[in-house]
């Protein structure tokens, strides 16, 4: 149980949100035009960057799925593992 | 000791049902539940209230005669006679009227109690929350070992992974559900980590679905913090946690649609940021690419080249110029030089001596004679004519 908590605390990796939404500001902020060019450019391998990380986040998910319980009144969390997995 | 067969026992059960006057012509009294219409037209129903169920069937001939719809929890007045379907060993009524009756007792105590709840604004869309687009963590109140759950989990699985499943473990169905179904709504809910709560459960009939129009498990809904979905049974079914959810799913795998993207169309959203970023750097280097060339064109028109060029034609020209004025002069004195040559000729003595004249030099000093007192007898005297020179001797004086 504490594992499930240490990998939820370890999770620094960006959300897929975080990624997802700074890529969208890029691609406005590329659409606007204005920038330096060594800027843009720049900001186009930032982009490129995140786009490719939203895909990885999604390649590499696994379905984490955790069950409560209540031991001795505490709740507590285990993973859960559904028959078909079994 | 007699022993029965199950046959026999089932004629006699029968006979004694069948012969008994009262059994023979019923009115009853009772909510519809699990009705069912076979292909041939018959309908299949059971009647029930709180503590009982009575199987009826309705033969087509009959059924054809009945001009209302009768639809589940619709309380009902059914005439007909009871009899014994042997085959599978149970009592029914063959019903040869069917009768809408008021409201059903278990149907009507459920309808105030959501109009009582309706009226205290439980199902105004104004309190109906909306759902995180990125869910990091759901909770999930069903039972674990339901089809449900597993639906639910294959949908999610495939849609977006990303997401962490907290599973808040509850009966579904009978009369403990509802307060273990509040119980678990509280304990998810108390996890701060998560963003939206998924109520499932599969389809059954009214009364297995019934948990969910409990009025304890509606307002354990209506108090969470966090964004609650409830996909209970089917399409058609609605119970009170319907009503009260944030949002209302027909099935529980459409509650896991709802409650998570679509991992293929973020995918599709970030190939399409690709592109734009792609087009749009395309277009901010062919934006300066055209700057630097009008740089450089403007560069090309400043050149010093130019100037150049004018004064090395400036040079041409002159140089030119310069060049004719020398030929001018020259051929100028080219013919100055032929007068005075032609005038020279004219005075050259050879042309003298052509005319006969001759000239004579002392032969010792080579001094021209031109006087007659220059020379003495014997003197030695070269003469030139026009075409050579002989000597001479002078003979004698003047």
């Amino acid at each position: 149980m504490s594992d499930v908590q240490d990998a939820a605390a370890t999770t620094k990796t960006p959300s897929f949100e975080d990624a997802l939404a700074e890529l969208e500001a890029t691609v406005r902020q590329l659409e606007e035009g204005n920038l330096p060019l060594t800027e843009a450019i720049a900001l186009y391998e930032r982009g490129m960057g995140l786009a490719q990380q939203c895909s990885d986040l999604l390649d590499s998910a696994q379905l984490q799925v955790e069950q409560l319980t209540l031991v001795n009144g505490q709740q507590q969390r285990g993973f859960f593992f559904p028959d078909e997995q079994a | 000791m007699k022993t029965w067969t199950v046959g026999t026992l089932t004629r006699y059960i029968q006979e004694l049902l069948e012969a008994d006057p009262q059994l023979g012509d019923v009115w009853l009294s009772g909510e519809i539940s699990n009705v069912t219409r076979s292909s041939a037209g018959h309908l299949y129903l059971t009647l029930k209230d709180a503590t009982a169920a009575i199987r009826c069937v309705m033969w087509r001939s009959a059924v054809e005669k009945v001009t209302w719809q009768p639809a589940q929890g619709a309380a009902t007045l059914a005439h007909g006679r009871v009899s014994v379907y042997a085959a599978q060993g149970y009592y029914q009524l063959v019903v040869d009227q069917l009768r809408p009756a008021g409201l059903g007792d278990l149907y009507s105590r459920f309808e105030q109690m959501r109009d009582r709840l309706k009226a205290e604004g439980l199902f105004d869309d104004t309190r109906k929350r909306p759902l995180p687009q990125f869910p990091r963590v759901l909770g999930i109140v069903t039972s674990p070992q339901a089809a449900a759950l597993r639906d639910v989990l294959n949908v999610i699985r495939r849609r977006y992974p990303l997401v962490r499943i907290r599973l808040a473990p509850t009966l579904v169905q009978g009369a403990t559900a509802p307060p273990q179904i509040v119980a678990a709504l509280e304990a998810i809910d108390a996890d701060d980590e998560v963003d939206a709560i998924l109520v499932v459960r599969g389809g059954g009939s009214l009364e297995e679905l019934w948990a969910f129009n409990d009025e304890q498990v509606a307002r354990a809904i209506v108090a969470c913090r966090h964004p609650v979905v409830v996909g209970v049974g089917h399409e058609t079914d609605f119970t009170i946690a319907d009503f009260v959810a944030d949002v209302r799913a027909p099935t529980p795998s459409a509650a896991a649609e709802l409650a998570v993207p679509d991992q293929a169309e973020l995918r599709q959203r970030a190939r399409v940021c690709a592109r734009q970023m792609e087009q749009a750097v395309r277009r901010r280097v062919s934006l300066a690419r055209q700057a630097a060339d009008q740089q450089r064109r403007a560069l090309q028109r400043l050149s010093p080249q130019a100037r150049i060029d004018a004064r090395r034609q400036q040079v041409d020209g002159l140089s030119q110029r310069a060049g004719r004025c020398l030929e001018h002069a020259l051929a100028l004195h080219r013919s100055q030089l032929a007068g005075l040559q032609a005038r020279l000729a004219a005075l050259s003595p050879v042309a003298v001596l052509e005319r006969g004249y001759a000239i004579v030099r002392r032969q010792d000093s080579g001094a021209i004679v031109r006087q007659v007192d220059q020379v003495g007898p014997g003197d030695r005297l070269s003469v030139r004519v026009q075409d050579g020179e002989f000597g001479a001797t002078v003979r004698s004086g003047p």
